[in-house]
């Protein structure tokens, strides 16, 4: 046996490779699990999207984005949301950071939340006067896809909401692990993602709406 | 991949605990990020805004400069490179990327050819076909 080793393998020394199975710890492969999530959640958008460049111009009649659209209004929410990002990176940083406090990572998600609130609040303002001056989504296919597309958007930002007000409380009862690590990435994930999308919101819907 | 999946044992110690929670973000990153994302939200709103150049042009500086501000929000909040999750996510992210181009650009164009083509007519232009 011990002749024929490196007879075999023509004198070079033999490479062996670990093909067994190896132990993956939980929460090992979730970034890239959740990474998928997004992907899949960024085409349901791609497709809002494509729903209202198609149906954007059919106004049946009614008011268009000039007379609709107040763009002060629409920075502001950009803004906030903007600033949100800002927070909840601070948020992580701080999180990184050796020997971090919960309570300095709870403030940072807090203002974070207060952030989105703000922005969750000025959209649910623009769309009640929309809807009071007779510019609701059943008023033309424009307005439909509209209130569908930048609707999902707040859905998710709401829910994004409710997520972060869960982890605040989480951190307080278990602290700072490697499972609340996992879970505020996740988070973190969401949140720039909202504002990745938001940033098509407010160009293709506003702008371009208010420019054509 | 099969280079990476191929690896002889020994090097599979390099990605032992699996506990680090991905890439993480620096303080100057979210800064540099953040002060991008307000100077490229900013152009575009006063350029609609005030009306300072025409339509076209600004049409296109604002598009051109949210592709880049997606950019910039990936790179400096999300953390994107080609070798986070071993080249994996930026392929989900490359394949996701195709199928909405496809979805967008299709969309719009096979429906304004219907729009251009498929407009109803009245019976009057009917007969004069």
């Amino acid at each position: 046996m011990n002749a024929q080793t490196h007879e075999d393998f023509g004198g070079a020394t033999p490479v062996f490779y670990d093909l067994d199975e190896h132990d993956h710890p939980a929460g090992g492969s979730t970034a890239l699990g959740f990474w998928m999530y997004l992907m899949s959640d960024c085409l349901i958008f791609a497709i809002l999207f494509a729903c209202y460049a198609v149906l954007g111009h059919s106004y049946a009649g009614g008011p268009g984005p000039k007379q609709l659209f107040e763009l002060p209004l629409v920075a502001l929410n950009t803004a906030m949301l903007l600033l949100s990002s800002l927070t909840y990176g601070f948020a992580m940083l701080t999180l990184e950071r050796k020997g971090a406090s919960v309570r300095a990572v709870q403030g940072w998600l807090a203002l974070t939340g207060l952030f989105g609130l703000a922005f969750l609040c000025i959209e649910l303002y623009e769309f009640s006067h929309l809807i009071h001056e007779g510019a609701g989504p059943q008023r033309s296919a424009f307005l439909s896809s509209f209130f569908t597309l930048v609707g999902t958007h707040g859905l998710h930002v709401t829910f994004g909401l409710i997520w972060l007000a869960t982890l605040i409380v989480q951190l307080g009862t278990h602290g700072i692990g490697p499972d609340n690590k996992r879970r505020l990435m996740c988070l973190g994930m969401f949140w720039h993602f909202l504002d990745v999308i938001w940033i098509g919101v407010f160009t293709i819907v506003y702008l371009m709406g208010v420019l054509a | 991949m099969s280079a990476d999946t191929l690896t002889p044992a020994a090097t599979h110690d390099d990605h032992a605990g699996h506990d680090d929670t991905g890439p993480h973000g620096t303080l100057r990153g979210y800064l540099i990020g953040f002060v991008l994302s307000v100077v490229l939200t900013a152009i575009p709103f006063a350029l609609v805004m005030s009306g300072y150049l025409d339509p076209t042009s600004t049409a296109i500086i604002v598009l051109g400069m949210a592709l880049v501000q997606i950019v910039v929000h990936m790179v400096f909040f999300l953390h994107m490179t080609t070798r986070a999750e071993g080249g994996w996510s930026f392929l989900a992210l490359m394949f996701t990327l195709v199928v909405v181009i496809v979805t967008l650009a299709g969309s719009i164009w096979v429906m304004y050819h219907m729009n251009a083509n498929m407009m109803p007519m009245s019976p009057a232009a009917m007969s004069q076909q």
